[in-house]
């Protein structure tokens, strides 16, 4: 536990007090505890004090009262997030977005939504479904996580292969830079090359380069209808193979899931739904469009799943069935996260053809290392989720955790791949960024840091590494 | 107020006493924040979130911050409603949790006098005691009949309580007389062929100011073919204890109740509040640490069911028919009978099944209305609030009728029809009532 014990000067308070009113400021102890984490495991650090600004305006007195006293500003959702991106590691003041949850628009006409930062993603999506629109990215958190959460980390989902990710549909942004200024980028345009590309520049920047306070998504039409499938293989290369082929037959399904052999007996094990633990791997796929394309699709599909030699193919032909068929794949987090008190999740990406390489070299490293880590996740992305339980309070378990993850990030890089493919770097993996980047790409990054934000007040401590970091902090 | 000593005390019995397994099963990912009805009410505040409210006693725990009033605060203003553990990933345990913190905190709390004297006036006189249920409702009874209500309401006396007490006063449901309530049969024959042998958990609310709701489910479990035992030395569940911090109390009477029907060579012990029903099914976990009772807890919690469950297991509303005038009814889950006692469907099954009158369901029927026990009593603000949002949702089925499982839903959904003026147009009844006049018809 670091971060913030030195409490705010007077003077600072005054002027964040006098900025958002007084009900609106909390420096009480429980308060901050309380904004002391989000989902990462292990990780706890208390702020100084926690805002919540009613408008952009207010943002931005926040930010020049924080430049010119250089306090470190943490912009926070609802910190669901895996990286470690909203804790206050260095302390400062936690900023909640709970009054800027508004959806200011819906355009149909330009195919637009435009949000306020705090507004949750499903409602997003509702808002959009409800005119027959589509906002295609579903994280895991979807039904917790702020839009403006999902964009500063740039969070994928399932339907990740088809759709893209969040920053495919986010076209313009309002920011409160770190000098208090607010830019507006992009807009609801379609193409729009005036400059840099900003917004793109700020979807991913995990709270570093500015504080966004609005957003137009670009929304597309709701596809008709959903077909979802099974199969099962007794070897692991036929399971990547197929992932491989389906694509190469020029059919991208919406899902293209994937379950490993300890994952499939864990949630067997916990759910008792009658998958055959000594099946190599899962696939669950769906696809979604017109009726008509959806079943071509889906028929080519499982001529390809058996040509390569799955032993099963199961298609759902009602909305129950296909709710049956996910369900392996929506339990999987809840069946691993069951076995031990602590769940390292993590998101090692390689290219989708190297699939099951990286399959075989996480199960080796858990070999290598004595631990349980199961694999599941996006196979379409090559977007793997290696996930070990362990628990926190065994410190040499943990030393163990930690350099098996650091191998498993290092053979992604190797095959072509990265540290994260959809979680962020935040505190997390700021260590081996550099694996993926470079010294030279971190320079770059690191000067662009500088020349926006040069007292480092936003976020600090995310994305670059201080020396020596572990990736699991171990606090008492 | 608290006191630095006491502070210290709660501090080390935190350490000593929650569940260091159970707190760091919390992984902090955040899926109960939407099912939380006070995260949602409070503006998103994460201090009155399941989330924050572990993080809260893990920081006690680890010496992080103190039990200070702000601590108190967050724990106080949780429901109960264990809505957060139906979305948990990891299982959390988040209500044993939350009834652990609470008894640490009030048995080494000073309380002020009045407030002493309520909690043991309450926790120790009144509830463990079947008779003195039945007198003072009788006392509610003699109040109604004898037209002291009727004075009262006319000089505007009630105008000094709180609104949500006057209405309260005003949903009262008739109580019977204290010969009706002294006269309870303890064995009844079924109707037509026997199915199963059970036994009747009266309850104490429920059988002294809810006495016909009782009457009502011996009826129904009779024509369902059920023998019914109903042993007279049982006595009121203890969830009122085991939710506001007497956890002592609580065990003394999960013993009483365990003993009285142990011997009964029953296939069911059948309950019609989903409240008690849900802490006699907890029975094994408070006595989990007692060599000499907790496999007899264990016998006993396996036996525990909702009256609406055995009705559907014995096809009741294929073999009965149900028929009412047209009318659109609705439904609001008792939040210890869904989340808890994980029954869901069955009353929906049952109320789908009545001819003539159309089952609507209404949206967030399982957000809890705001009743939770006293929570209604002492934390009115929020439960109002909780309330209100609830009203919304229920005039917008247009039903007619709002059929609840579980006596503190019922007077709440009461109040709730009082409140919004509504009751020309709108009742509540508990499922058991409706069914019965669905038979008779």
């Amino acid at each position: 536990m670091n971060g913030g014990n030195r409490m705010l000067s007077k003077v600072v308070k005054e002027k964040l007090v006098a900025i958002v009113s007084k009900e609106n400021f909390d420096d009480a102890k429980t308060e901050r505890l309380v904004y002391s984490y989000d989902s990462t495991p292990n990780l706890q650090s208390m702020p100084d004090a926690v805002v919540s600004p009613r408008n952009t305006k207010e943002v931005s007195e926040i930010v020049k009262v924080c430049n010119q006293y250089k306090v470190p500003i943490v912009p926070r959702g609802s910190g669901t997030n895996l990286c470690g991106g909203t804790c206050p590691t260095e302390g400062g003041v936690v900023i909640l977005f709970k009054y800027m949850n508004k959806i200011l628009d819906l355009d149909e006409e330009n195919l637009t939504i435009t949000v306020q930062p705090g507004v949750i993603l499903v409602d997003v999506a509702n808002a959009a479904s409800a005119k027959g629109l589509f906002y295609p990215p579903d994280p895991g958190s979807m039904k917790i996580a702020t839009i403006g959460g999902t964009i500063n980390e740039n969070a994928g989902g399932l339907r990740g292969l088809k759709y893209g990710v969040t920053r495919d549909y986010v076209i313009g942004l309002e920011v409160v830079m770190p000098n208090g200024d607010i830019i507006k980028t992009g807009g609801k345009l379609a193409k729009d090359v005036a400059g840099y590309d900003l917004t793109r520049l700020m979807v991913g920047s995990e709270g570093t380069l500015g504080i966004i306070t609005e957003a137009i998504l670009k929304l597309i039409p709701m596809p008709e209808t959903k077909k979802t499938m099974l199969a099962l293989y007794q070897d692991l290369e036929a399971a990547a193979k197929t992932v491989s082929k389906i694509i190469a037959n020029k059919i991208i399904p919406i899902t293209l899931e994937f379950l490993d052999q300890p994952t499939i007996r864990v949630v067997e094990d916990y759910s008792k739904i009658g998958l055959p633990t000594d099946a190599k791997a899962v696939l669950l796929i769906e696809q979604d469009g017109s009726p008509e394309v959806v079943d071509r699709d889906i028929e080519k599909i499982i001529e390809v799943c058996k040509e390569e030699g799955a032993v099963s193919v199961q298609v759902a032909s009602t909305d129950e069935e296909a709710l049956a068929l996910a369900a392996a794949r929506r339990t999987a987090l809840s069946a691993l996260a069951r076995l031990k008190p602590t769940t390292v999740l993590e998101d090692a990406t390689v290219p989708r053809s190297e699939l099951a390489k990286m399959v075989r070299a996480i199960n080796e490293i858990a070999d290598k290392y004595k631990l349980q880590i199961c694999t599941f996740g996006h196979a379409g992305d090559g977007n793997l989720h290696p996930t070990c339980p362990t628990d926190s309070r065994n410190h040499e378990e943990m030393e163990r955790v930690e350099m098996a993850f650091a191998e498993i990030f290092e053979k992604a890089v190797e095959l072509g791949g990265t540290i994260t493919g959809e979680h962020g770097v935040g505190v997390m993996k700021a260590p081996y960024l550099e694996l993926k980047l470079g010294k030279e790409g971190i320079a770059v990054m690191k000067a662009i840091k500088q020349a926006l934000d040069p007292n480092n007040i936003m976020n600090p401590g995310k994305v670059f590494a201080k020396e020596d970091r572990k990736r699991v902090v171990v606090t008492k | 107020m608290t006191t630095v000593k006491e502070k210290e005390i709660i501090q080390e019995q935190f350490k000593e006493r929650m569940n260091e397994d159970d707190l760091l099963n919390c992984m902090r990912c955040g899926f109960c924040l939407p099912a939380c009805p006070t995260y949602i009410e409070s503006g998103y505040k994460e201090s009155h979130s399941p989330r924050g409210r572990i993080a809260l006693m893990k920081g006690v725990v680890d010496g992080l911050i103190e039990p200070d009033e702000d601590f108190e605060r967050s724990l106080n203003l949780c429901l109960g409603c264990v809505a957060c553990e139906t979305v948990c990933p990891s299982g959390v345990k988040y209500g044993h949790m939350l009834e652990e913190a609470r008894d640490i905190v009030s048995q080494n709390k000073k309380y002020s006098l009045p407030t002493r004297i309520v909690r043991k006036t309450v926790f120790e006189g009144l509830f463990p005691h079947p008779n003195r249920m039945k007198n003072v409702t009788g006392l509610i009874g003699f109040y109604q009949r004898s037209g002291l209500q009727s004075i009262a309401r006319k000089i505007g006396f009630l105008g000094i309580l709180p609104e949500h007490l006057a209405l309260m006063e005003k949903v009262l449901p008739e109580v019977a007389t204290m010969k009706e309530m002294k006269n309870r049969p303890v064995h009844v024959e079924p109707i037509g062929k026997q199915t199963h042998r059970v036994a009747f958990f009266s309850g104490c609310l429920m059988d002294s100011m809810f006495m016909k709701t009782n009457d009502a489910t011996i009826k129904l479990l009779q024509l369902a073919g059920c023998e019914i035992v109903i042993p007279e030395d049982q006595t009121c569940c203890g969830a009122l204890h085991g939710h506001y911090g007497e956890k002592g109390g609580s065990k003394d009477l999960a013993k009483r109740n365990i003993q009285a029907f142990e011997d009964l060579n029953v296939d069911f012990i059948i309950t019609n509040a989903g409240g008690c029903g849900a802490f006699l099914l907890g029975y094994d976990h408070i006595l989990k640490d007692d060599p000499v009772w907790s496999e007899r807890a264990k016998k006993f919690t396996e036996k525990i069911q909702d009256v609406s469950e055995i009705l559907v297991s014995v096809n009741f509303h294929k073999r009965v028919k149900l028929e009412l005038s047209s009318q659109i009814i609705t439904y609001q889950d008792s939040c210890h009978l869904r989340n808890v006692m994980k029954t869901a469907s069955a009353p929906r099954l049952l109320l789908q099944s009545i001819k003539g009158a159309e089952y609507v369901e209404m949206k967030d029927a399982d957000r809890c209305c705001g009743s939770a026990g006293i929570y209604n009593i002492i934390e009115s603000e929020m439960s109002m609030k909780m309330l209100d949002y609830k009203m919304v949702q229920a005039k917008d089925t247009q039903a007619a009728t709002i059929v609840t499982a579980n006596p503190g839903c019922l007077l709440q959904m009461k109040v709730g029809i009082e409140k919004e003026g509504l009751s020309k147009k709108m009742r509540g009844i508990h499922i058991v009532d409706l069914l019965l006049e669905a038979v008779k018809k």
